[in-house]
């Protein structure tokens, strides 16, 4: 496959190095890279890509093209009309079941490097300052946006970008939602999150933070104070294994581990106040991208980890790039395994996990095979255990805004254009889909966006 | 004074021997905040996300009171901070408020800055109508908070110390056994303050009075329901302190598993205080 050329390179630092602090994994590609890259677009191409791998949709062959005639800035033009964000999702996005994995090149030889492009233009927008345009034409409507994550972040961008007056409300004292809290900074630097946001605030999106929507403003509250409200909380709230013992000390769920890291920066106590138990041997329960991140977050505070998780290797459903790092880095990998009960041997601090032994069964609903209990039960000595088993949808809007209709698993309602049952609100993202991706999220804020624009026109 | 900010330091003072009051700017808490609930604040950039009960506000002023105990790095820090100064971040009201309600005789614990804590919940219980017997502890006379306030909003008032300096000596949950094998009955009961004291006095209540509510201390991180460091079993339920409490009944609740992630992170606190002693702020 001489014609389609070879894929660029992605270098990564050395897995002995990067295991000893929280800096990015990957490295940059060049611009020349990036220009060389583009060029191995295929010209004329359908563009699967772009109308069934991504789901917003971005101009792929434009933005290519753009890029390989070293239009760098011409490019991020046309990439923030569908991400506004390309540093963030170029580096997040599960290109390989997204763009890149409906590349028509992935099947004559190597796609081409969607994500690291994308990244590419995104960082250099970030550092050549390129600000976002907006329409200088106010409308004089206001949108209140709550939670700060990747759909707020996109319907606050779309509307104040159209011409409204857009109030982000962030319960947290920084904003970002899962790319704050979630991610590791050696995924995606903060840094970049937080210029994102500069960037925001610098055409006119005001951020409240520390507003917990519910409690210390109500849904009505807002609509009283603006013309629309959009909601965006995610779904944070987390699930539990409901075994005995779950409840020990040092068994943390994904979410406070990482929070505790990433947010409170607890990897570095005493120097930050929060602090954190640093396990020798941790369990890490689950395989999905938080299992992923949790894992490899301990292994980098210096403990010995293994993911343990009751299906098999081809059933992880974690970005398969994150997946190869983790193992690069040294995290062990148990399948077939269940934690049955966890056990502490001072009745205090969890000491060790029985687990069940699993095999596949018959296909279950996601067509996957069902792991089923063999009935042989192991013990394994752990000193802490961090569960990543899924979350539900945020309970602190729904439970105080009885007028919302949600469904049984707590998601909010939404009509296809993402309407709530009650008038002048709407919601997208984890909070209506339940757990997804960064990029789902984003597709829903757009869409989203677009109703409120097409709502409040008509008022 | 700027106080225009959210989160300034109106005034600080010490109402016992580390124990202080702390009124803060807050008008977004203030106009929405009901008892029982709490609050969050970060002292500076690197501080700890800590709760801490609102027990008085006034919605038209923009204020909110908060009272702490020194107990180690945050609440050291706040000491050191000085009227007039903001800090990092504040947010709520969080949980759910109360379930005051019209019960008719009732009995309200408190202990320690639980006392404090309890005293919104009184207030609140008196203002509905109730006839409110309030026990109030502490270790010695000289860590007693509050005892005048709690007194405006209490028909009977009860005051014990571990030590008999002042009141009667011993535990809250002694003073209520005692109110209960005289016959007294109530139809409700509130308890706050340290986990074995809200343990102990639910023990004595179990039996005799129908209704008993605990305000759960756990150890938090987020606040709003998003991380899990709060949970707690409820009747067999893994729940939340911060989004499906702080108040639980207090029969339903699994006091060993609280107490036992209350221990989670002594290693680290010491070490956080030497620190703060290493740079010579104590
Ligand atoms: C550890 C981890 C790793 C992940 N890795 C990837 C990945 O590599 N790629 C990928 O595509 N996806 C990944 N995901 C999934 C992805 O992050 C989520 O699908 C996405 O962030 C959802 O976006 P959202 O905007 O709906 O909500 P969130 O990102 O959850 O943001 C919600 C925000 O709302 C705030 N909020 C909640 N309630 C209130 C309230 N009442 N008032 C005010 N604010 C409130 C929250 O504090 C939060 O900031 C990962 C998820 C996790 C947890
Ligand atoms: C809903 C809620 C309301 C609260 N209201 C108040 C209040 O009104 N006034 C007040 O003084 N405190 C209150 N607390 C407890 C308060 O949050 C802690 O005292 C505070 O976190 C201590 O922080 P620190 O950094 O100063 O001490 P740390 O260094 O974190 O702890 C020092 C010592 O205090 C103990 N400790 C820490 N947190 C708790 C806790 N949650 N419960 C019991 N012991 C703890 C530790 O085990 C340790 O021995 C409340 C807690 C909750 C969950
Ligand atoms: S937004 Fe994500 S899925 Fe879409 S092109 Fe960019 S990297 Fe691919
Ligand atoms: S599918 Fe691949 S080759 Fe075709 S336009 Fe998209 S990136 Fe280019
Ligand atoms: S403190 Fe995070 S869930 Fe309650």
């Amino acid at each position: 496959m001489s014609k389609v050329g070879k894929r660029v390179q992605i270098r990564t630092r050395l897995a002995s190095d990067r295991v000893k602090d929280f800096n990015e994994v990957e490295l940059p590609i060049s611009e020349e890279e990036a220009i060389k890259e583009a060029s191995r677009d295929i010209k004329y191409c359908v563009a699967p890509c772009m109308n069934r791998g991504c789901p917003v949709n971005v101009e792929i062959p434009t933005m290519l093209k753009l890029v390989s005639q070293g239009k760098i800035k011409d490019a991020y033009e046309s990439l923030i009309t569908r991400t506004p964000v390309p540093s963030i999702t170029g580096r997040v996005c599960q290109q390989e079941i997204q763009c890149e994995g409906s590349c028509v090149l992935d099947k004559l030889g190597e796609p081409i490097a969607i994500g690291a492009i994308e990244k590419f233009v995104g960082d250099w927008a970030l550092e050549n300052g390129i600000e976002i345009g907006v329409s200088s034409q106010r409308k004089g409507k206001s949108v209140a946006v709550v939670g700060s994550g990747p759909a707020g972040i996109v319907v606050a961008s779309e509307l104040q970008r159209a011409g409204y007056d857009v109030t982000i409300f962030e319960a947290f004292h920084e904003p970002g939602g899962v790319l704050t809290y979630g991610i590791p900074e050696f995924r995606l630097p903060k840094r970049i999150v937080r210029k994102e946001f500069e960037k925001l605030k610098n055409v006119g999106v005001e951020l409240e933070l520390g507003s917990v929507i519910g409690t210390t403003y109500t849904v009505d509250e807002l609509l009283k104070n603006f013309n629309a409200v959009f909601l965006g909380v995610g779904a944070g709230r987390p699930m539990f294994l409901n075994v005995p013992g779950e409840n020990y000390a040092n068994i943390y769920t994904a979410n406070e581990f990482l929070t505790r890291v990433n947010l409170m920066k607890s990897y570095k106590f005493p120097e930050y106040d929060t602090p954190l138990h640093i396990g020798r041997k941790v369990a890490v329960i689950g395989a999905g991208n938080t299992a992923m991140d949790a894992a490899r977050s301990a292994l980098r505070l210096g403990a010995e980890t293994y993911i343990i998780y009751r299906r098999g290797r081809a059933e992880m459903t974690g970005r398969a790039v994150e997946v190869h790092h983790a193992e690069e880095e040294g995290v062990k990998f148990m399948f077939y395994s269940s934690p049955s009960e966890f056990l502490a041997a001072d009745g205090v601090d969890v000491s060790g996990i029985k687990i069940m032994k699993m095999k596949p069964g018959e296909p279950d609903r996601t067509g996957r095979p069902r792991p089923v209990p063999t009935g042989e039960t192991v013990e394994f000595d752990v000193d802490m255990v961090i569960t990543a088993i899924g979350f539900y949808p945020n309970p602190l809007i729904p439970g105080t805004t009885p007028t919302l209709k949600t469904d049984d698993h707590g998601r909010v309602v939404v009509d296809l254009e993402g309407r709530t049952s009650i008038k002048g609100v709407y919601a997208g993202g984890d909070i209506v889909t339940g757990e997804s991706t960064v990029i789902e999220a984003m597709g829903w804020g757009r869409r989203v966006a677009k109703t409120i624009d097409k709502d409040l026109l008509r008022v | 004074m700027d106080i225009t900010q959210e989160g300034t330091i109106l005034e600080k003072k010490e109402l016992a021997t580390n124990i202080y009051e702390m009124k803060l700017y807050a008008p977004k808490i203030a106009g929405a905040v009901h008892a029982g609930q709490f609050m969050l604040l970060m002292v500076d950039e690197k501080g700890e996300r800590v709760p801490m009960t609102i027990v008085d506000w006034d919605k038209v002023r923009g204020w909110i009171d908060i009272v702490y105990q020194e107990v180690g790095t945050t609440t050291i820090k706040l000491t050191g901070l000085k009227d007039g100064e903001k800090l990092f971040y504040v947010a709520g009201p969080l949980g759910k408020p109360s379930r005051v309600g019209k019960f008719g005789k009732v009995v309200v614990i408190g202990g320690g800055v639980g006392v404090p804590a309890i005293y919104p919940i009184a207030r609140a219980l008196k203002l509905q109508g109730n006839y409110v017997v309030s026990i109030i502890g502490a270790k010695t006379s000289n860590a007693l908070v509050f005892e005048d306030r709690m007194k405006e909003v209490s028909d009977e008032l009860i005051v014990t110390t571990d030590d008999g300096t002042r009141g009667l000596k011993g535990f809250t949950s002694d003073a209520l056994r005692e109110l209960l094998s005289r016959g007294r009955r109530f139809d409700a009961m509130w308890s706050v303050g340290p986990t074995l004291m809200m343990k102990a006095c639910s023990d004595v209540a179990a039996g005799n009075i129908p209704n008993s509510f605990a305000s759960l201390n756990s150890l938090m991180v987020c606040g709003v329901g998003m991380c899990g460091a709060c949970r707690v079993t409820i009747k067999d339920k893994i729940l939340l302190t911060c989004v499906d409490g702080p108040e639980f009944i207090s029969y339903d609740v699994n006091w060993k598993e609280l107490a036992i992630r209350l221990k989670s992170y002594m290693r680290e606190e010491t070490v956080s205080l030497e620190m703060l002693r290493g740079a010579g702020k104590l």
